[in-house]
C-alpha cells in the first residue's frame, strides 16, 4: 500500500473510531446517530437475512440501465452535435447551465408520463447523467491533438478505422470521465427519485425506515449505498490511473 | 524511369478567410522539382507557407491553382502509396508501446505477421529503441518519441519522405545527432527527402540542394546547391565550406524574415 493510502485509509478510520467514540459516549445522540458498529452490524444483519435483496437489485438495475443508457445515447449524441457545429452552438450554452435545473421538480411529470413505476426514476437518473457523457464526449473530441488526425490520413485509414483506433483512444481520458461522472449522477439520480416517487429499492427503504424511525435500518442502508459507491468509484479511479500511467509516465 | 520524383507545378494555396478576416494567400505560385533521390530542405520565415507546401505533397491539402505529382501521378486529396511523412508535434500514440506504434502502419498491409515482425524489429534497431519496444512513449524523452515516429514512417519504406521540422523541439546536441541519424537512414534506404526546417545550419549540413523562401506567400527566391558528398554526417559542420552555404541561406533569408516581422 501507497503512503498515501495508508493515510486514507488511516483517516477514514479515525473518523469512524471518533463517530464511535461520540456516539458511545453520548456526545452525539442516539436519535441523531448510532454507532458504526451498530450500523455495521444491522447491515450485516440485512444481507445474512437476505432482507432488502429485491430492494437492492431494483435500485441496482435502475442505476445500470440509466447508466448504460446515457453512456450510449450521450457518447453517439456527442459524435453528432460534434459534427454538427452549428447545433453545438446553439446547445452550448444550455449544456453549460444543465445542472443548475433542480430536475427533481420534474418528478410529476415523469409519474405523468411514464406511472409509478421503475420508469420515471429511470427517466430522472438517466437526464441527471447524460449530458455528463455528452459533454465529455465533445471535450474528448476536442482535444484530439490535430497532428494524429493527420496521421490516420497518411496512413490512409478508413473512416471507421480512423475513428476506432485513432479519434476514440486518443479521447479516452474525456470520454472516461464522462463515464466516472454518469455513473455517480446515475447513482445520484435513482436514488433521490426512489425516496419520492418509487415504491421500492434503497431510497425509497431508507425512506421507510426513517419515516418508522427505524435508525437502524435506515443508517445500516446510508453506509450500504456510501460503500458501494465509494467502491465502484475507487475501483474506476484505480483503472484510470492504471491507464493513465501508461500514456503520462506518472 | 523519370528522374523527377515529385513535382509542384504553379501550386499556391489560399485560405478562404473567416468572418472580419479577408483570404489568406498563403502559398505560391511555387515550382519546384524534386529529384529522384535527393535530399531537399525547404527553409524561410515563420508563416511563410513551408508546411503548406509539405501538406500539398503529402496530399493532407489541395492546391488552390497549379498542380502537384508524385511519380508523374497527380496527387489528390490523399496521401499517395509511397509516400511517408514525420511531423514536427509528437505523433507518437500513448495509449500503444513503442512496438504497436511502429507496426501501426504495417497492421493495415497485406504483409505477413513474420515479415511485419521483422521490420519493425529492424526498424528499432536501426533508430536505437530495441531495448524500448515495450515501453510508451511518455516513458520516453522528446527525441526518443520522435524515433518512434520516423521508425513508423521508415518501416511502410515510403519512396519520398517528408518531414516537418521534425526536430524542431529538440535540443541542439540532440538535433544534431537525429540529423547525422537521418543522414544515415536517407543512404541508406535511397528514398527522396524533402526537409521543412527553420535552422539554417540542420538545412545546410543534410542536404543536396536548399530552397530558400520568401515571406508570405511563400515562393521560392533561392535554390542553393550544398556539392556535399553522400557519405557525410555532422562533421560537415568543420568544413569551411559549410560557413559559406549558411551564409547565402541567411543573407536571402534575413531581408524576407525582417519583413515577415513587419520590419521592411
Amino acid at each position: 500500500m501507497t503512503r498515501a493510502g495508508a493515510w486514507r485509509l488511516g483517516l477514514l478510520a479515525g473518523f469512524a473510531l471518533a463517530l464511535e467514540l461520540a456516539t458511545r459516549t453520548g456526545a452525539i445522540s442516539h436519535t441523531i446517530l448510532i454507532p458504526p458498529s451498530a450500523m455495521l452490524a444491522r447491515l450485516a444483519g440485512i444481507v445474512a437475512e437476505g432482507q432488502l435483496v429485491d430492494d437492492i437489485a431494483f435500485t441496482l438495475l435502475s442505476v445500470l440501465t440509466a447508466f448504460a443508457l446515457a453512456v450510449s445515447t450521450g457518447f453517439l449524441a456527442g459524435i453528432g452535435i460534434h459534427a454538427l457545429p452549428r447545433l453545438r452552438r446553439a446547445l452550448d450554452p444550455f449544456f453549460a447551465t444543465y445542472y443548475a435545473v433542480p430536475f427533481f421538480v420534474f418528478y410529476p411529470v415523469m409519474i405523468a408520463i411514464f406511472g409509478l413505476s421503475k420508469l420515471p426514476v429511470i427517466a430522472i437518473a438517466y437526464l441527471f447523467a447524460v449530458v455528463a457523457m455528452i459533454v465529455n464526449t465533445l471535450n474528448g473530441l476536442d482535444r484530439i491533438p490535430r497532428v494524429l488526425a493527420k496521421v490516420a490520413r497518411v496512413h490512409r485509414l478508413s473512416w471507421a478505422d480512423a475513428a476506432w483506433n485513432v479519434k476514440l483512444p486518443a479521447a479516452a481520458p474525456n470520454l472516461f470521465t464522462g463515464i466516472k461522472l454518469a455513473i455517480a449522477y446515475a447513482f445520484i439520480g435513482t436514488i433521490a427519485s426512489e425516496f419520492i416517487m418509487a415504491t421500492s429499492g434503497l431510497g425509497y427503504s431508507i425512506a421507510y425506515a426513517y419515516n418508522n424511525f427505524d435508525n437502524r435500518t435506515m443508517y445500516a442502508l446510508m453506509l450500504f449505498v456510501v460503500a458501494l459507491v465509494g467502491a465502484i468509484n475507487l475501483g474506476l479511479y484505480e483503472w484510470e490511473k492504471r491507464l493513465m500511467k501508461r500514456r503520462t509516465g506518472r | 524511369m523519370s528522374q523527377i520524383h515529385a513535382r509542384l507545378a504553379g501550386v499556391t494555396r489560399v485560405f478562404p478567410g473567416s468572418a472580419g478576416h479577408g483570404d489568406v494567400h498563403a502559398l505560391g505560385p511555387v515550382d519546384l522539382d524534386l529529384a529522384r533521390g535527393e535530399f531537399f530542405s525547404v527553409v524561410g520565415p515563420s508563416g511563410c507557407g513551408k508546411s503548406t507546401l509539405l501538406e500539398v505533397l503529402a496530399g493532407l491539402q489541395t492546391p488552390t491553382q497549379g498542380a502537384a505529382a508524385f511519380e508523374d501521378k497527380p496527387i489528390g486529396a490523399e496521401t499517395p502509396e509511397g509516400v511517408g511523412v514525420v511531423f514536427q508535434e509528437d505523433s507518437s500514440f500513448p495509449w500503444l508501446t513503442v512496438w504497436d506504434n511502429v507496426a501501426f502502419g504495417l497492421k493495415r498491409t497485406a504483409l505477413s505477421g513474420a515479415e511485419i515482425e521483422t521490420r519493425v524489429r529492424d526498424a528499432l534497431a536501426f533508430m536505437g529503441l530495441k531495448d524500448f519496444h515495450k515501453a510508451f512513449p511518455a516513458q520516453l524523452s522528446g527525441g526518443m518519441r520522435q524515433r518512434v515516429c520516423i521508425a513508423r514512417t521508415l518501416v511502410l519504406r515510403p519512396r519520398l519522405i517528408l518531414l516537418d521540422e521534425p526536430f524542431g523541439a529538440l535540443d541542439q546536441q540532440t538535433r544534431l545527432l537525429m540529423g547525422d541519424e537521418l543522414l544515415r537512414l536517407w543512404r541508406e534506404t535511397g528514398a527522396t527527402v524533402l526537409l521543412i526546417t527553420h535552422a539554417l545550419d540542420e538545412a545546410a549540413m543534410l542536404s543536396t540542394r536548399v530552397g530558400v523562401m520568401s515571406s508570405r506567400p511563400g515562393r521560392f527566391i533561392d535554390l542553393v546547391e550544398t556539392g556535399w558528398p553522400r557519405d557525410r554526417d555532422s562533421r560537415i559542420v568543420a568544413d569551411p565550406a559549410f560557413g559559406a552555404v549558411t551564409a547565402r541561406l541567411w543573407s536571402n533569408l534575413r531581408g524576407e524574415s525582417l519583413k515577415a516581422m513587419g520590419h521592411a
